[in-house]
């Protein structure tokens, strides 16, 4: 299926999850937050959170600034 | 010992530097690491981005303890309450805190607060548990509205964010200092170790800053320069300055001169 991550398009198995998602892109869940369709997916829905085609998917980090 | 027992709070949080230091424009991760850990500070400030997707490139937290330091994850670049909001939620679930440096800007030129979008935001954000610290306008009636908000201190600016200018107008910061009882901290526009001092000096409960050290020509003594600053502003304040007189006061006794 195809998903929007960070405002790109990318391929991602069906029956994907947040947590395959992340594995998939080599992300250490720790440092994150994610958002799904704009909602915040909480750390520990991660494994339960079931992707579908089209959403939009926001993962962000703490990068440095002032 | 006057430093050990004169503790900053802050959301119910202890603190013993006051000096706040931002984590950008470095020219590396590790100029960053050892500017934080010669500043002495504490709290420091982090911006919440998209992660990057290319894993082979390190980021600021591989290099910097989280444990070490609260992190103040800041809200730069948002121009609405609505996205500042948005990015709280995104860094209080990417952080486990609730500490947050809300900012709204309204203008790229000046990057001048939103005084309006800041008080919207602020408003949700303390009603969702957040420790609020917002950068803010040095106007005193901004501040108190903040306060009465429920926000953690208010940030007003000493000068635009970046400008090195210093405290343009310290008498509005002595206003607000007189009229808040929240922490007062300065935020932006701090250039050189005088600065700090200056704004220590007030009676700020502190001050934060970025690019007078990441911006300097030697950041790791910048950032030893303003954490000796902090400390003897703030010093300098609690001791009790001599009153201003426009004519000399002899520091020699008049008595036994010869002749």
């Amino acid at each position: 299926m195809r998903i929007v991550l960070n405002g790109d398009c990318m391929e991602t198995a069906d029956g994907a999850t947040v947590e395959t998602l992340l594995q998939q892109l080599g992300i250490s869940r720790e440092r994150v937050a994610v958002e799904l369709n704009a909602d915040i997916v909480p750390k520990a829905g991660y494994e339960k959170q079931l992707l579908s085609d089209d959403d939009k998917i926001e993962i962000v980090q703490f990068v440095g600034g002032g | 010992m006057a430093e050990t027992a004169d503790k900053l709070i802050i959301g119910g949080r202890e603190f013993t530097s006051r000096l706040m230091v931002g984590t950008g424009k470095y020219a590396s991760f590790e100029q960053t690491a050892r500017a934080l850990e010669i500043s002495g500070a504490e709290i420091i400030t982090v911006a919440v981005r998209r992660v990057n997707l290319d894993r082979s490139k390190e980021s600021l937290l591989d290099y910097i303890d989280p444990k070490k330091y609260t992190l103040l994850p800041n809200t730069a670049g948002c121009y609405t309450a609505d996205d500042a909001v948005r990015t709280c939620r995104l860094a209080r679930e990417a952080g486990m805190s609730d500490f947050v440096k809300l900012e709204v800007l309204g203008d790229e030129k000046t990057l001048f607060p939103d005084n309006e979008e800041l008080l919207k935001a602020a408003k949700i954000l303390v009603a969702e548990g957040f420790t609020v610290l917002p950068y803010c306008s040095d106007d005193v009636i901004v501040c108190k509205k903040l306060e009465d908000l429920g926000c953690a201190a208010v940030m007003p600016l000493g000068a635009p964010i970046g400008s090195g200018l210093g405290i343009r107008n310290p008498y509005n910061i002595r206003i607000i200092l007189e009229n808040v009882s929240i922490p007062v901290i300065v935020d932006a526009g701090v250039g050189s170790a005088s600065d700090a001092a200056i704004a220590m000096e007030l009676g700020c409960a502190g001050v934060l800053m970025n690019t007078a050290i990441a911006g300097a020509q030697d950041p790791i003594a910048m950032a030893e320069a303003m954490k000796l600053a902090v400390i003897a502003g703030r010093l300098s304040f609690k001791a009790g300055r001599i009153p201003r007189k426009l004519y000399a006061n002899a520091s020699s006794p008049l008595d036994g001169l010869i002749g």
